[in-house]
């Protein structure tokens, strides 16, 4: 195909959106739309899931020392052997007088008169990567010379396991019938958008034009309405979002959840928008007319 | 060049036999009316003809195209050495006359200074000059049927096949237009014009072939309507 004969089916693509400006308008409406229906139900699953680990990371375990161990250099020397524990994310060191000045800040200052930092232990304040897995890294800790006992919270880390497994797998089945629901209507709008175009292409067909001459200006024409759909909804999603959590952090709620902010999803949402704006539009246009091409 | 060897034509879905053993050959440069009442099988063989359908069983040969056997990849090029023209025009709505007739040039991959230089020439030749930027519903019928006619030709088919092309005119209209088709037959194509109005016939000395029920009635070189139609 000569070079000028792209340049014009190109220009077709581009000429057909403004001729067909009702249903150019409708699909790139629905794209949108669908997009940002899509989007919001991940973004709300992210910052569910974000909310969900905040909880879960103030789900701390304690490693007590051994009562033998009495100077802090040697408990604190412990650290080492500690952080070498598969899963432990964060160790923090609290020294016996540490420990006693955080227990006195919780009362009154005549509570703590004539108690001694001995009664309190060295311990270290241990977070971890997967609360899931608790149960296996408190044994491991419990194991490591010079610990005399570990305290956590299992029955809370298999309540936070559970509720974020059923916020995932709920989200996630949201998402797949959202993204075939979306699909769906999308390309059911570019088909709608090219049945009016049948006698178009019928003509074309008759006057000897190959499928790949008919093709190139609908999968151009499909290639720009995806990428203006994908664009528009990114830009409203963004604009819808920051409304939604400034109303929600200056709110009420903005006391107990803090939301993910809008830039350290940008990308991903970026991307997943023009990609399926893209692939809707494109493949949406080239699956529309592929019954008028059997002629 | 279009032959015919006992070609059967039975629709599937409604199991009806359209055409039952047509022996037919149209040569280079010959005129041939094709005639014969509503449901004959006219629009069938110009379908096959076309490529629209293929034969349930026969032989078609269409300019050196065998169209039982055609590759669908093929149609493209098979179609570009005919020019088809139907009576409802078919024009592509929002394409002025002379994009309407360019675009058939683009689709054959020509290159712009011969689509400047062709297509003027052929709007000449169907008396459209002047009419370049309009609209097809700017036109009237008579108009509109010439655009179809410069479609047609500005390839320089080997062929034209027209189906019913003045079934929207009026008696005057209808006659400019078949001596425009007898004008570009003059020059050298071929020219099937698919129809059922017999005065338009009679008013031709040209080879007529009338199709009924399926099957050729009569193929007569003496240039009137040699069967009456109910």
């Amino acid at each position: 195909m000569r070079l000028s004969r792209y340049g014009y089916l190109i220009r077709e693509g581009f000429r057909s959106i403004f001729t067909h400006g009702f249903m150019s308008f409708a699909s790139v409406t629905i794209i949108m739309a669908c997009l940002i229906i899509m989007g919001s139900v991940s973004l709300l699953s992210v910052n569910i899931d974000a909310l969900i680990k905040d909880l879960e990371d103030e789900n701390e375990i304690v490693v007590f020392v051994d009562e033998e161990i009495k100077d802090t250099a040697d408990a604190a020397a412990l650290q080492g052997s500690i952080e070498a524990v598969p899963n432990v994310a964060s160790v923090q060191f609290v020294s016996r007088d540490d420990a006693m000045d955080r227990f006195m800040n919780q009362y009154d200052e005549d509570f703590g008169v004539g108690i001694d930092s001995d009664v309190f232990r060295h311990r270290f304040v241990i977070q971890l990567a997967d609360i899931a897995l608790m149960s296996s890294t408190k044994a491991e800790l419990e194991a490591v010379p010079g610990v005399a006992k570990v305290n956590a919270h299992l029955e809370y880390a298999s309540f936070f396991v559970t509720v974020r497994n059923i916020v995932s797998v709920v989200s996630l089945v949201l998402i797949v019938i959202l993204v075939f629901v979306s699909v769906f209507i999308m390309s059911n709008t570019i088909k709608l958008a090219t049945f009016g175009r049948r006698e178009e292409i019928a003509i074309m067909k008759m006057v000897g034009a190959s499928n790949g001459f008919i093709r190139l200006p609908f999968v151009v024409e499909g290639l720009v309405l995806g990428i203006l759909g994908g664009g528009l909804a990114f830009v409203a999603e963004w604009g819808l979002y920051s409304l939604v959590s400034s109303r929600l952090v200056s709110g009420l709620a903005g006391s107990f959840i803090s939301v993910v902010s809008f830039g350290t999803v940008a990308m991903p949402v970026f991307i997943v928008y023009m990609a399926t704006g893209i692939l809707v539009g494109a493949f949406g246009g080239v699956n529309a007319i592929r019954n008028y091409l059997k002629v | 060049m279009v032959h015919m060897k006992n070609v059967r034509k039975v629709y599937e879905s409604s199991n009806t036999l359209a055409l039952d053993g047509i022996d037919l050959t149209i040569e280079d440069g010959e005129f041939v009316f094709l005639v014969g009442p509503s449901g004959s099988g006219k629009t069938t063989i110009m379908k096959l003809i076309t490529g629209e359908i293929r034969p349930t069983s026969g032989e078609i040969i269409v300019n050196d195209f065998d169209m039982s056997k055609i590759k669908r990849r093929k149609l493209p090029k098979m179609r570009r050495t005919l020019g088809v023209i139907f009576q409802d025009y078919r024009l592509i709505e929002n394409m002025n006359v002379y994009d309407n007739v360019a675009f058939a040039m683009r689709v054959v991959g020509a290159a712009n200074k011969d689509i400047k230089k062709r297509v003027p020439y052929i709007l000449e030749l169907v008396g459209l000059e002047g009419r370049e930027k309009r609209l097809p519903n700017e036109l009237s019928g008579g108009e509109q049927q010439r655009v179809a006619i410069a479609r047609a030709l500005v390839n320089n088919p080997r062929m034209i096949v027209a189906d019913e092309p003045t079934g929207n005119l009026d008696p005057v209209r209808s006659l400019e237009l078949m001596l425009l088709f007898e004008k570009i037959n003059e020059m050298g194509t071929t020219v099937m014009v698919v129809t059922h109005e017999k005065e338009l016939v009679n008013a031709f000395s040209k080879r007529v072939i009338t199709i009924d029920g399926g099957s050729l009635i009569s193929d007569g070189m003496d240039g009137y309507y040699s069967y009456e139609i109910e």
